[in-house]
């Protein structure tokens, strides 16, 4: 499970709650924690946001990553900001990190990934006109927030695999498998995405009817995509 | 109908296929072969993911390399490892995904991604995360992937090899029942001895094609020299 958590499934108000205006109080929230500096008001942020993990009844087991993830870099942080520039600053600092951290996390865990995408492509529907692709951009998202479970599970495995062979400590025997398996994983997903026609022209509903000019004869040596 | 017509394929100076001339009227097709032997590129071609260096496929007299968006809505594509293939977090929005182009809103495109998921043994798991359902789990969430958009024709390359025997047999039970042309790619011999019809691979070519039994015997034969 990453820290910042996926769809926990529920019917608690901010799970009924529409995509949209809910992405739209999130930028809110974490746009006036970066522009406040009091620690009271930033104190009163994190019980804001405390209060609406328990308006949505996330379980315990889902937001125990994110407290765990919160707790390693307050004291990480916090411990450097301390030594630098003192306590108050330290506090702002990680109080502003768990305020926006804890939100997103909120978000994601009420929130369906599809309908964010749906949300996206809504959004930017006007830009079709000037040659932008909602759902291209809609889809990169997803596959954005997706990509973190992924990346988290990969790592997972390769820290697995060099404990076993007794390298835990080594930069080299975690990086090289990381990144190799990772282009692997980006090589096979987008195999994957070609195979359910993602990426075709037919793709947009706009150009349903048009020829296949993309996968020209020019291709013929090369996989797709 | 599915038409291979002189088809070769190098990559760079590696030569995969050679001379492959087949016609694939039969609903269940095998094909086996040592690895490396040229299967999975054959596989891929037929929906065009991987397209000819030389020769022609056909898929209802069209070619992937002219047609690839109209070619893979009617060929659907399963792939070895279940991971690569889910895009979404949850299984219901994965199925879903796969609609999003076929115009249904999004409670109509939910809706029929449970009914599929219901269909094929994974009822009740449309809000379960996708990376926590077990391996066998994870390819029948791969297949309803593919099923949701009701392809005419479905390619599985290798889909059981990560899966234990229990849910090799439920993957084959599903795969008997689909109304779909079945073109399976599989090192698992047992799967095919109900099927139509066998090709073998040998370093590229076809040296063998016939009934199961025959066909598999020469795969054997071939194995022990």
């Amino acid at each position: 499970m990453t820290p910042l958590g996926l769809y926990s499934p529920g019917d608690s108000p901010l799970h009924r709650a529409p995509a949209g205006p809910k992405l739209l109080v999130l930028l809110a929230l974490v746009t006036a924690v970066v522009l406040v500096g009091s620690p009271v008001w930033l104190g009163g942020a994190c019980a804001l946001v405390a209060a609406g993990y328990s308006v949505a009844r996330i379980p315990a087991h889902r937001i125990l990553p994110l407290v765990r993830t919160l707790l390693l870099l307050a004291v990480l942080v916090g411990a450097l900001q301390v030594w630098l520039l003192g306590w108050r600053p330290a506090l702002v600092t990680v109080l502003r990190l768990s305020a926006s951290l804890a939100a997103a996390g909120l978000f994601t865990l009420t929130t369906r990934i599809d309908a964010v995408v749906a949300t996206v492509e809504r959004v930017l529907g006007p830009l079709r006109r000037i040659g932008v692709r909602p759902d291209r951009l809609g889809l990169l998202v997803g596959l954005t927030v997706q990509a973190v479970t992924t990346l988290s599970g990969i790592a997972g495995s390769v820290r697995e695999a060099a404990r076993a062979r007794g390298a835990e400590r080594s930069p080299t025997a975690f990086a090289v498998p990381f990144v190799v398996r990772t282009l692997r994983h980006a090589d096979e997903l987008g195999e994957a995405l070609a195979a359910r026609g993602i990426g075709d022209e037919a793709d947009d509903p706009a150009d349903h009817e048009l020829p296949d000019t993309a996968s020209g004869r020019g291709r013929r040596d090369r996989r797709v995509p | 109908m599915i038409t291979f017509e002189g088809v070769g394929h190098r990559y760079e100076e590696r030569v995969v296929l050679e001379e492959v001339d087949l016609a694939l009227p039969e609903r269940r097709i095998g094909f086996v072969g040592a690895n490396g032997s040229g299967k999975s590129t054959l596989a891929r071609m037929v929906n065009g993911l991987v397209l000819p260096s030389e020769g022609q496929v056909l898929v209802d007299g069209l070619d992937p390399a002219e047609k690839g968006p109209a070619v893979r809505r009617r060929v659907g594509f399963v792939f070895t490892n279940p991971d690569s293939q889910i895009v979404m977090p949850t299984a219901g929005e994965d199925v879903a995904f796969s609609l999003r182009r076929s115009g249904l809103s999004r409670s109509e495109r939910a809706r029929r991604a449970a009914e599929v998921l219901a269909a094929h043994g994974l009822e009740g798991y449309a809000d379960h995360p996708a990376h926590q359902l077990s391996g066998g789990q994870k390819q029948l969430l791969a297949l309803c992937g593919m099923l949701a958009l009701d392809p005419d024709v479905l390619v599985c390359d290798e889909p059981t090899t990560l899966l234990d025997l229990r849910n090799t047999r439920r993957f084959a039970e599903i795969v008997a029942g689909l109304r779909q042309q079945v073109l399976l790619v599989t090192h698992d011999l047992d799967l095919l001895a109900d099927f139509d019809r066998v090709v073998v691979l040998d370093e590229g070519r076809v040296v063998a094609d016939d009934e199961p039994e025959p066909a598999i015997r020469h795969y054997r034969k071939l194995c022990d020299t």
